[in-house]
């Protein structure tokens, strides 16, 4: 039992240290490129937009698949030995929940009133202050674009068992554990996983669900 | 912002630094049945505490295992498909393959044996009588050490057809798991079915054949075909594994667990 917990909270440690770092990078590229692509206008737009909407709905195991022949030693970024590290799996969560966020943020962005842009424009907003503005008028939808792509990437098992590889102590997560400890026969095990998991995946919620009400009231 | 950014990069570099010092590691490509046994959870700490290398232990199939010491994605390979070893070596991409130890397989199904196959002599005639007998047989279906095994013994122009023969493409075990669900035939190496005993509904109804042995091998990928191939630290792990050391912790390996050893030593 004494084994039992520490090794779950080692798995538990590293999926929030995998995740979270995924969900870091993925919420500095994702919102930055749904503003990117909402405010500009530039030749090709439209098949950007179709890319990220398509990129909101990737099948994780092709982006494991991806990212595994990519890192491979034989792979063109093979030099850098990140296959089965976390560095990978956090490479291939990026990848997966960076256009969520995007798709979220552009969805967002256009949906906020034109003749607001135009009137912030008209009096002087220019660049960042305008993306600061429209930050702070669409705060709500941000973070539930924010909460979309951890969801994508805490539950995600296909390709984090590809490029990570599922080793004790070293890039098992909660998903994978559970995988295993369910192909092992210890169903016990793995539901005792599965419930840590959701708890987890609650709490992060409610951490941004609390940020985000309180932004509402303020 | 500013602000904003510079605790950014000071978590991102808190969280990078220390997965970027991990250089001196190997990659050991191995079989689910050494992983889902559990005996590489206890020679694993050992090699690790002796050598101080970092081992990456990947649990696939030994065809997939093979696949990745053939493009040089592993370092050392623990497997056991005997016919496609030798093709490895041949092939130059595996070198130094040495015996480690083996167990047997067994056929197992639910214990009423509605094929009966039971009484039979040997296992060509059990996988015969399965192959007309109206029962599921499952299959790893995924080029492991175990699926080439099954398909050795399969009685020649055995048609496997989808009807009764299905393919879980799992290790072996998910694919026990299957097996007892479906109340089907399977075969599995001795060890995985010992450490399932208790969860499964399954029995052994034919052991023992000669064409049942299962041995295992080491083998180095070769660094003369592989730059980025670690040549020392895969070494190290295949002096470590044919040491009579742990040759015995092999040996006594599941002993206290299951009243009897899952794998028997062969190194020389």
């Amino acid at each position: 039992m004494q084994n039992n917990f520490l090794e779950i909270s080692e798995i538990i440690f590293l999926t929030l240290k995998v995740s979270g770092t995924a969900l870091l990078i993925s919420v500095v590229f994702g919102i930055s490129l749904g503003f990117f692509v909402a405010l500009r206008t530039f030749p090709g737009k439209k098949i950007l937009v179709t890319a990220i909407n398509t990129g909101m709905g990737l099948p994780p195991v092709v982006v494991g698949l991806l990212v595994m022949i990519f890192l491979w030693r034989s792979g063109p970024l093979g030099f850098f030995e990140w296959i089965y590290t976390p560095i990978a799996m956090v490479i291939a969560q990026t990848i997966l929940a960076t256009p969520i966020i995007a798709g979220l943020t552009l969805a967002t962005i256009q949906s906020v009133p034109q003749k607001m842009i135009w009137q912030a424009r008209a009096l002087g907003a220019r660049g960042w202050d305008l993306v600061w503005l429209l930050v702070r008028e669409t705060k709500l939808s941000l973070l539930a674009a924010v909460m979309a792509g951890f969801g994508g990437i805490i539950s995600e098992v296909g390709a984090v068992m590809m490029v990570g590889g599922n080793i004790k102590g070293e890039t098992r997560v909660m998903t994978t554990a559970i995988v295993l400890e369910a192909q092992k026969g210890n169903i016990n095990f793995a539901i005792i996983l599965g419930v840590f998991l959701l708890a987890l995946s609650f709490s992060v919620n409610l951490g941004l669900t609390l940020i985000q009400q309180k932004v509402r009231k303020s | 912002m500013k602000r904003f950014l510079a605790w950014l990069l000071l978590v991102l570099f808190l969280f990078s630094a220390p997965l970027l010092a991990a250089s001196k590691s190997i990659i050991l490509a191995t079989t689910t049945s050494t992983v889902d046994s559990g005996l590489l959870d206890v020679l694993i700490p050992i090699f690790e505490k002796q050598t101080g290398y970092k081992v990456l232990t990947i649990g696939v199939g030994s065809g997939m295992a093979m696949a990745m010491g053939k493009r040089g994605e592993a370092d050392v390979l623990l497997v056991h498909s005997p016919k496609a070893e030798e093709a490895l070596v041949a092939g130059g991409f595996g070198i130094n393959r040495r015996a480690v130890m083996h167990n047997d397989f067994v056929l197992l199904g639910p214990l009423d044996d509605p094929a009966g196959v039971k009484s039979l002599n040997g296992a060509k005639a059990a996988f015969g009588k399965i192959a007309s007998g109206g029962v599921f047989f499952i299959s790893r279906g995924d080029k492991s050490g175990t699926h080439a095994k099954e398909l050795s013994v399969w009685p020649a122009k055995t048609v496997l057809s989808n009807l009764w023969y299905l393919e879980s493409g799992q290790g072996m075990g998910a694919t026990l798991m299957i097996a007892s669900q479906k109340k089907a035939y399977t075969l599995s190496d001795r060890a995985t079915y010992l450490s399932f005993k208790d969860k499964v509904k399954l029995v052994i109804l034919s052991e023992g054949d000669t064409a049942l042995l299962n041995p295992y091998h080491v083998i180095e990928v070769n660094p003369a075909k592989f730059t980025k191939v670690n040549a020392e630290g895969a070494r190290a792990f295949s002096d470590f594994i044919v040491s009579p050391a742990i040759q015995k912790v092999i040996a006594e390996f599941g002993k206290e667990q299951f009243g009897g050893s899952l794998f028997f030593p062969d190194a020389k």
